[in-house]
C-alpha cells in the first residue's frame, strides 16, 4: 500500500520541529565536549610522560574512515551531580563499536584524562553493557587500560560487590571464544589488576604499564614491605617475569599499533558469510528526521513518516493496517537487511497488542529481526479497555516480545510510558541495542499524570477525613510530584542511568540501525570455539 | 650493401627509437636482451628478440660474440649500435665487417683515429681544424706533461687519450693541482679504458659546448646539419641540449660547419657523427672531439631540421648517395632536449635503482618523448640511468622552453628516483631562460649541490589523505564491505588521526579526521579539506572547492605523488623505534643449567647486540650465550668449567648511552 508524507520540508512546523531537534542534538553534543575537554586538560601531563590522550589512543586504534558507533556518552551524568550545568558525563571510560585492521571490535578506552580513570558506579555499569553487548553479538573486546581503580572516595559495599561481574564477564567472554585483549598503558591496580589478569592478550607498555594487586603504599601499610612500583608491577616485569604480558610495547603509539596487529591475526573477519549491505537509499532523506517529528511528546505524528526515512527506498508494506490502527507493524529493510517495524501512533489498544504480538511471532517464524519505535503513552486504559482484556492481550504482547529469538532493537523515539514500554521491548527486556532520541521521555508515566494522581487521592483522603483541602499545599506537593517525574523521564538523565546504550542524533537513525543490524546478524553467523573455561595464562 | 634485417646491439631509449625508424622503412628488427631487461619496452617492440645474458653488461651488451651470435641466428644483415657500449668500439666494428655484416656507421679507420683524442689532435690540426692549445705527445712523463702544462698555461684539462664520458677527465688550476689531477687521471683511464695515455689542453671554463652534426655518405658527401649548443652539464656529462645555439651568427655556424665537415672528410667519415668544439666567449672555437655515433641529443636536430637521421644512417649504410644537399639542409625554429635520469640530485647525482610503478609521458604540440621505460619494471643498476630525454620544438626559443617546462612539470614518473625536480629548477635558472648558459652553469648556480623544495602543505596533506583512504578502503575491503553511507560516520566526533610522514628528510606530522568522505587535514596552522576519487589510473582530489587531478602511487607505508617538479616520495613514519621493545636489559643470564664451556669476552669489552659472550654446554648441545644489547661488559660473574644453575647471572652489559629510553 501506499503511504504519502504529510511532512512538507519548507513549512514552519517542520523549521520549528528541525530547530528544537538540533537544539537537543547541540546540548547532547556539548555535555559530551564537556568530557573532552576536562580529559584533554590533562594533554600536557599525559604527553610529558610519552603517553597519549585517551581520545588519541582510541583514534590510533580505529580504522580510519571506518564507522564508529559510539555508546553510553552520557553514562554517569547527573549522577555525579545534580546540576546540569555541572555533571560531566561519560563516567570515565569511551566506549563503542568500531573497527580495528577490520574487525568489527567492542572497544573500551579509560579515559583517564579524567579522575585518572577512576571508576564510578555508572563507570561500571557501562562497562558492563559493553561487555554484555560484546559477549551477545560476538566482537572481541579490546580495553585501553589506564585507571586509577575503584574511587575510595565513593566507596559502597555494592559497588564492590557488582563489581566482580567485570572480571567474571571477562571469563565469559574467553570461555565463549571471543577473545578479549588489553593495553597496559598505565597503572591497573587492586581489582583492576584482574582486567589484563583475565585478558586473552595483554599488551604492556615499558615504563608506564603497570598492574599490581596493591600498589605501593598498600602494600607498605599491609605488609610493611618497602616495594619499588616497577618491580611490583611495571610491563616490563610483567613480560620477563610474571608472564602476565604477552607484548612489551616502547610507547601507546607502538602498544597499539601491537593491538591492531593482533586483532588481524586473530583472522576475526574470514568466517562470515557475504551479507547484501546493499540498500537502496530512502526517497525520503534520513536527515529530515530532524524536522520530521514534534519534539514535544503530547503531538502525536505518524511512526509511518519515520518509516520512510530509514527504510530502503522508502518503501515498506503495512501489515493489517485497518486493524488496532494505532500499532503500526510495518515489513521493511534497512541497508538491505528485511526487517519488521512497530512502532506506536498512540497508546497500545487491545487490537494493537494482539497485531503485534502476531506480527512478533510472524518475524520469529522467519528470522526477521525487529525493530521497535517507542512513542506510546502506554497500554489504553479505561473500562472499555479493561473489559476487552487489555492486561491478557498486553500480557501476550509482553511474552511475545520476551522470547521471539530474532534480533531485536529500540528506540525511543518519543514517550514511552508504564508497561507500554515493557510491551515494546525496553530496558529490562534486554534489547539487543536500545537507542533513544534526544526528545525521548520515559517512565512509570507523566509527571502531570503522577502529580495528578496524587491530588485525586488527596482529595479522596481529605473527603474521607472530613478535612478542608489545604489548596496551597496541594498545587505545591503536585509541583514537587511532576518535577520528580520529569526529571527521571528525560533521555539524558535516563542514559546517564545507563538504561539504553545511548543518545543518538535523529539524523544517523538509519545509520545506526544499518550497523546495529549486520552486528547481530554477523553475530549469529558467526561460529565460535567455546570452551569450558577462558583461555589461561598458565 | 643492401639489408632487410637489423639487430640493434643496444637498449633503452635508442633502442625504440632505431626500432620506430626501421619499421617505418620496412625492416625486420631485432632485439637483444638480458635477463635484467626482461621486462624493458625494447623487447616488445622489436620483431623478435634474443636474450644475449643474464644482466652485466660485460656477459650482454658489450659482448661482442653474443652480439655476432645473435645477428648470425637471427638472420640480420645489419647491426645498429646505438650509443654507447660497443658503437665507438675499433675492434667490434671490425668484427661486425668480418661476420659479413654491415655496422651502421663509420668505418673502423675512422672510429679508431676519433676514439684516440692524441690521434685526433694530430689529424685535426694537420686538416686546419681550430684546436686548442694543447699536448699530444707520446713523451707521457710527468716532467714532459708539467712541461707542457706550464707552455699551455693554467688552468690546464687533462684528459684520458682513450676517454669519453666525461671519465678520465681532471681539472687543474695550478701546477699543485697537476699532479693529482694527473695521477687521478691516469688510475680512472686505466680502469676504465685499458690505457693511461693522457692528452692536455687550455682549460676553458666558461665557454660554450658546441656541437656540429654530420652525416657522410660512402660516396664522399659529408653534410653538415646544424649545431647543438650542450653547455649544460655535469659531471661532464650533458643533461640539457638544445639547437640551434641561442648566441651563434650565421657566420660562425658557416665556419664551424665547415670545420666539422673537413675534420669528417679528413678520417674519410660515413654515416652519422658529431663533431664537438668549445665556444669561447670571443666567438672563436677549438676542436674537442669527435664522436663517431648517433648521438643521445639527436632529437634536436631532427626537429629543427626535419630530418629522420636514423633513416639517414640506415640510407648511407645501405650504400646510397645522401637524398639531399648542403643548401636543402635549413634550420626552422628551436628545440630543447632534457634527459630525464634515474638519479639522485642532492646526493651527488648517484644512479638510482627502483621500480617504475607508473610512466606517464606529457603529451602536447611540439613534445617528443624519446623513452625506454614501461610500468612495472626494475630500473636496475647495470645500464646506463638515463630513462628518458624530453624534447620541446617550437618556432622560438622562447616557445620550446615553454613548451619543456610544461613537458617536464606534467611527465609522471613515480617509483625510482629521478632528477626531474632538478631539470625543472635548471630550465628555471635566470641565465638559462636567457640563453647564457655556460659549461659553468650548474657550479655557479648551485655552488652547495642541488635539494629539492620541500613539499607544499598541500601536497603533505593529500599524501596523509591517500594513506589513510587507502588504509580505510583496505580495511573495508577486509570488513567485508561497508555501505557508502557508513564510511567516515561515527557517531560522535573522533580525535584526529596523525601520521607522521617523511619527505626529503624533512618530517610533517599532520592530524587528519574524516566526515564521511572528506579528509580533513592539518598541519600546524594550515588545514584542506580533501575529497579523493578514482578516475581511471588517476585520482582526482578536490581540496576546499579547488579540483585537480593527480598521479599517485601507494605502496606500504610510502605514498609516491606527482609534483610539478618530479615526484615526491612520502614515508610514514612510526613514532616508536621497533627495535626498542626487545628486551634492553644488560643482565645476561643462563637459560638452563649448563657447563661453561669457553668465555669469549673480558671485562670492559665493547660488544654488540648478537655477539657472542660465551658458549655453555646443557643438554648434550652447545648454546651460545649472546650480548643482548649492544655496550660494554661490565662483569663477567663465571669462569670457564663452572657449572651453572638456570638463571645464575652471567655477565652484565652496560648500555650505550643512546640506546632506549
Amino acid at each position: 500500500m501506499n503511504f504519502t508524507t504529510q511532512i512538507v520540508t519548507g513549512s514552519d512546523t517542520f523549521a520549528e520541529n528541525r530547530r528544537a531537534m538540533l537544539a537537543r542534538v547541540d546540548e547532547l553534543r556539548g555535555l559530551e565536549q564537556r568530557a573532552a575537554d576536562l580529559s584533554e586538560r590533562r594533554r600536557d601531563r599525559m604527553e610529558a610522560r610519552g603517553q597519549m590522550t585517551p581520545r588519541d589512543r582510541q583514534a590510533a586504534l580505529l580504522d580510519p574512515g571506518l564507522p564508529f558507533l559510539q555508546l553510553h556518552s552520557l553514562a554517569g551524568y547527573l549522577t555525579d551531580s545534580d546540576d546540569p550545568a555541572q555533571s560531566v558525563p561519560g563516567a570515565s571510560v569511551l566506549i563503542g563499536i568500531g573497527y580495528v585492521s577490520g574487525t568489527r571490535c567492542m572497544v573500551v578506552v579509560d579515559d583517564s584524562g579524567i579522575k585518572a580513570g577512576a571508576m564510578s558506579e555508572m563507570t561500571a555499569a557501562a562497562f558492563l553493557s559493553a561487555q554484555e553487548v560484546a559477549l551477545r553479538q560476538k566482537l572481541p573486546f579490546l580495553h585501553l587500560v589506564e585507571s586509577a581503580g575503584a574511587n575510595l572516595m565513593e566507596y559502597r559495599v555494592d559497588l564492590w560487590s557488582n563489581g566482580g561481574k567485570l572480571f567474571r564477564n571477562l571469563a565469559r567472554l574467553s570461555a565463549a571464544g571471543i577473545p578479549n585483549l588489553a593495553v597496559l598503558h598505565g597503572p591497573s591496580t587492586a581489582g583492576g589488576a584482574y582486567m589484563p589478569g583475565l585478558a586473552d592478550y595483554v599488551i604492556g607498555v615499558r615504563g608506564n604499564g603497570m598492574a599490581a594487586l596493591a600498589g605501593a603504599a598498600l602494600v607498605q601499610a599491609a605488609t610493611g614491605e618497602a616495594a619499588e612500583e616497577r618491580e611490583l608491577g611495571g610491563a616490563e616485569m610483567h613480560a620477563s617475569v610474571s608472564g602476565l604480558v604477552e607484548y612489551l610495547a616502547s610507547d601507546d603509539a607502538e602498544a597499539i599499533a601491537i593491538a591492531r596487529d593482533v586483532v588481524a591475526r586473530l583472522g576475526w573477519t574470514g568466517s562470515l558469510p557475504a551479507i547484501d549491505r546493499k540498500g537502496a537509499p530512502p526517497e525520503h532523506p534520513p536527515d529530515e528526521l530532524a524536522g520530521a517529528v514534534p519534539v514535544d511528546p503530547r503531538t502525536p505524528y505518524d511512526m509511518r513518516e519515520i518509516a520512510l526515512r530509514i527504510s530502503d527506498g522508502s518503501e515498506f508494506r503495512d501489515f493489517k493496517p485497518g486493524y488496532g490502527a494505532a500499532t503500526v507493524c510495518l515489513q521493511a529493510s534497512i541497508c538491505g537487511i528485511p526487517v519488521g517495524l512497530i512502532g506506536n501512533n498512540g497508546p497500545i489498544d487491545p487490537d494493537g497488542a494482539t497485531k503485534a504480538a502476531q506480527f512478533i511471532q510472524l518475524c520469529g517464524q522467519a528470522g526477521t529481526p525487529l525493530i521497535f519505535l517507542h512513542n506510546t503513552t502506554g497500554f489504553m486504559v479505561g473500562t472499555r479497555y479493561e473489559q476487552a482484556g487489555m492486561i491478557k492481550h498486553g500480557a501476550k504482547m509482553i511474552q511475545a516480545v520476551t522470547s521471539v529469538d530474532v534480533p531485536r532493537i529500540a528506540l525511543y523515539v518519543g514517550a514511552s510510558f508504564g508497561a507500554g514500554n515493557y510491551g515494546m521491548g525496553g530496558y529490562a527486556y534486554e534489547p539487543d541495542f536500545l537507542f533513544a532520541w534526544p526528545n525521548a521521555t520515559t517512565g512509570v508515566m507523566g509527571g502531570a499524570q503522577a502529580a495528578g494522581t496524587m491530588e485525586m487521592v488527596a482529595r479522596a483522603g481529605a473527603e474521607r477525613r472530613g478535612e478542608a483541602v489545604d489548596e496551597d499545599k496541594l498545587v505545591q506537593q503536585s509541583a514537587l510530584i511532576a518535577q520528580h517525574f520529569d526529571r527521571q523521564a528525560g533521555a539524558f538523565y535516563t542514559s546517564g542511568r545507563c538504561l539504553d546504550h545511548g543518545v543518538i542524533d535523529p539524523r544517523d537513525t538509519r545509520r545506526v540501525l544499518g550497523l546495529c543490524l549486520c552486528t547481530c546478524l554477523e553475530a549469529r553467523a558467526r561460529q565460535v570455539r567455546p570452551g569450558s573455561y577462558g583461555v589461561a595464562r598458565f | 650493401m643492401r639489408f632487410d634485417t637489423i639487430l640493434i646491439a643496444n637498449r633503452g631509449e635508442i633502442a625504440l627509437r632505431i626500432i620506430r625508424t626501421a619499421r617505418t622503412l620496412g625492416l625486420t628488427t631485432i632485439a637483444v636482451f638480458t635477463d635484467a631487461d626482461a621486462a624493458a619496452p625494447h623487447v616488445a617492440a622489436a620483431d623478435r628478440a634474443f636474450r644475449i645474458g643474464t644482466g652485466p653488461v660485460g656477459d650482454s651488451y658489450l659482448n661482442a660474440d653474443r652480439l655476432l651470435a645473435a645477428a648470425r641466428d637471427s638472420g640480420a644483415q645489419a647491426i645498429h649500435p646505438g650509443y654507447g657500449f660497443l658503437s665507438e668500439n675499433t675492434g667490434f666494428a671490425e668484427a661486425v665487417a668480418q661476420a659479413g655484416l654491415v655496422l651502421i656507421g663509420p668505418s673502423p679507420e675512422a672510429m679508431r683515429i676519433m676514439g684516440d683524442k692524441a690521434a685526433a689532435r694530430v689529424a685535426m690540426i694537420a686538416s686546419d681544424v681550430p684546436c686548442l692549445p694543447g699536448y699530444e705527445g707520446p713523451d707521457q712523463s710527468d716532467e714532459a706533461l708539467m712541461q707542457a702544462a706550464e707552455r699551455i698555461g693554467y688552468p690546464v684539462m687533462v684528459k684520458a687519450a682513450a676517454g669519453g664520458g666525461g671519465r678520465g677527465m681532471r681539472l687543474a688550476e695550478t701546477a699543485e693541482e697537476m699532479h693529482a689531477a694527473l695521477a687521478s687521471a691516469r688510475s680512472e683511464a686505466t680502469a676504465a679504458f685499458g690505457s693511461d695515455t693522457l692528452i692536455l689542453e687550455c682549460a676553458l671554463t666558461e665557454a660554450r659546448h658546441v656541437e656540429i652534426q654530420i652525416i657522410g655518405d660512402a660516396h664522399g658527401t659529408v653534410l653538415h646539419l646544424g649545431e647543438r649548443d650542450c653547455s649544460v652539464q655535469r659531471r661532464h656529462q650533458k643533461i640539457i641540449e638544445e639547437a640551434p645555439c641561442p648566441v651563434l651568427t650565421e657566420d660562425q655556424r658557416a665556419r664551424m660547419g665547415a670545420a666539422a665537415v673537413a675534420a669528417a672528410q679528413s678520417v674519410d667519415y660515413t654515416g652519422a657523427g658529431t663533431v664537438e668544439f668549445l665556444l669561447d666567449g670571443d666567438g672563436s672555437f677549438y676542436f674537442l672531439e669527435m664522436n663517431t655515433r648517433l648521438q643521445v641529443e639527436h632529437p634536436v636536430t631532427e626537429c629543427v631540421t626535419g630530418l629522420d637521421l636514423v633513416e639517414l644512417q640506415i640510407a648511407v649504410a645501405q650504400g646510397a648517395p645522401l637524398p639531399l644537399a648542403q643548401a636543402d639542409v635549413q634550420i626552422t625554429g628551436h628545440a630543447i632536449e632534457a634527459r630525464l635520469y634515474a638519479e639522485v640530485p642532492a646526493n651527488g647525482f648517484l644512479p638510482a635503482t627502483g621500480p617504475v610503478h607508473r610512466w606517464h609521458p606529457a603529451e602536447g604540440d611540439g613534445l617528443r618523448i624519446d623513452a625506454g621505460i614501461t610500468e612495472g619494471q626494475q630500473i636496475s643498476s647495470y645500464y646506463d640511468p638515463m630513462l628518458a630525454k624530453v624534447v620541446a620544438h617550437g618556432p622560438d626559443r622562447d616557445t620550446a622552453l615553454r613548451r619543456l617546462q610544461h613537458g617536464i612539470a606534467e611527465t609522471v614518473l613515480l617509483g625510482c628516483e629521478t632528477n626531474a625536480a632538478f631539470l625543472a629548477d635548471v630550465l628555471a635558472q635566470p641565465a638559462f631562460v636567457t640563453g647564457e648558459a655556460t659549461t659553468g652553469l650548474l657550479a655557479q648556480a648551485y655552488p652547495e649541490g642541488f635539494t629539492a623544495a620541500p613539499p607544499e602543505p598541500q601536497e603533505v596533506a593529500i599524501a596523509a589523505s591517500l594513506l589513510l583512504q587507502d588504509r580505510r578502503d583496505r580495511m573495508a575491503t577486509r570488513a567485508g564491505g561497508i555501505d557508502a553511507d557508513l564510511l567516515g560516520w561515527s557517531g560522535a566526533p573522533l580525535a584526529p588521526t596523525s601520521l607522521r610522514l617523511r619527505c626529503g628528510g624533512e618530517l610533517h606530522e599532520v592530524k587528519l579526521r574524516v566526515c564521511g568522505q572528506v579528509w580533513q587535514a592539518a598541519l600546524g596552522e594550515a588545514a584542506f579539506h580533501i575529497h579523493l576519487t578514482q578516475c581511471g589510473e588517476q585520482t582526482v582530489a578536490e581540496i576546499d572547492g579547488a579540483r585537480r587531478s593527480i598521479h599517485a602511487h601507494l605502496g606500504a607505508g610510502r605514498v609516491w605523488l606527482a609534483s610539478k617538479a618530479g615526484q615526491r616520495v612520502f614515508d610514514e613514519v612510526a613514532s616508536y623505534d621497533t627495535a626498542q621493545s626487545i628486551e634492553t636489559s644488560g643482565q645476561v643470564v643462563a637459560p638452563m643449567p649448563g657447563v661453561v664451556l669457553n668465555i669469549e669476552c673480558k671485562q670492559g669489552d665493547r660488544v654488540a647486540a648478537g655477539d657472542i659472550l660465551l658458549v655453555m654446554e646443557a643438554m648434550k648441545m652447545q648454546h651460545r650465550i649472546v650480548a643482548p644489547i649492544s655496550g660494554q661488559v661490565a662483569q663477567i660473574g663465571v669462569t670457564a668449567g663452572q657449572q651453572l644453575d638456570a638463571g645464575t647471572e652471567i655477565a652484565e652489559i652496560t648500555p650505550d648511552v643512546d640506546q632506549g629510553k
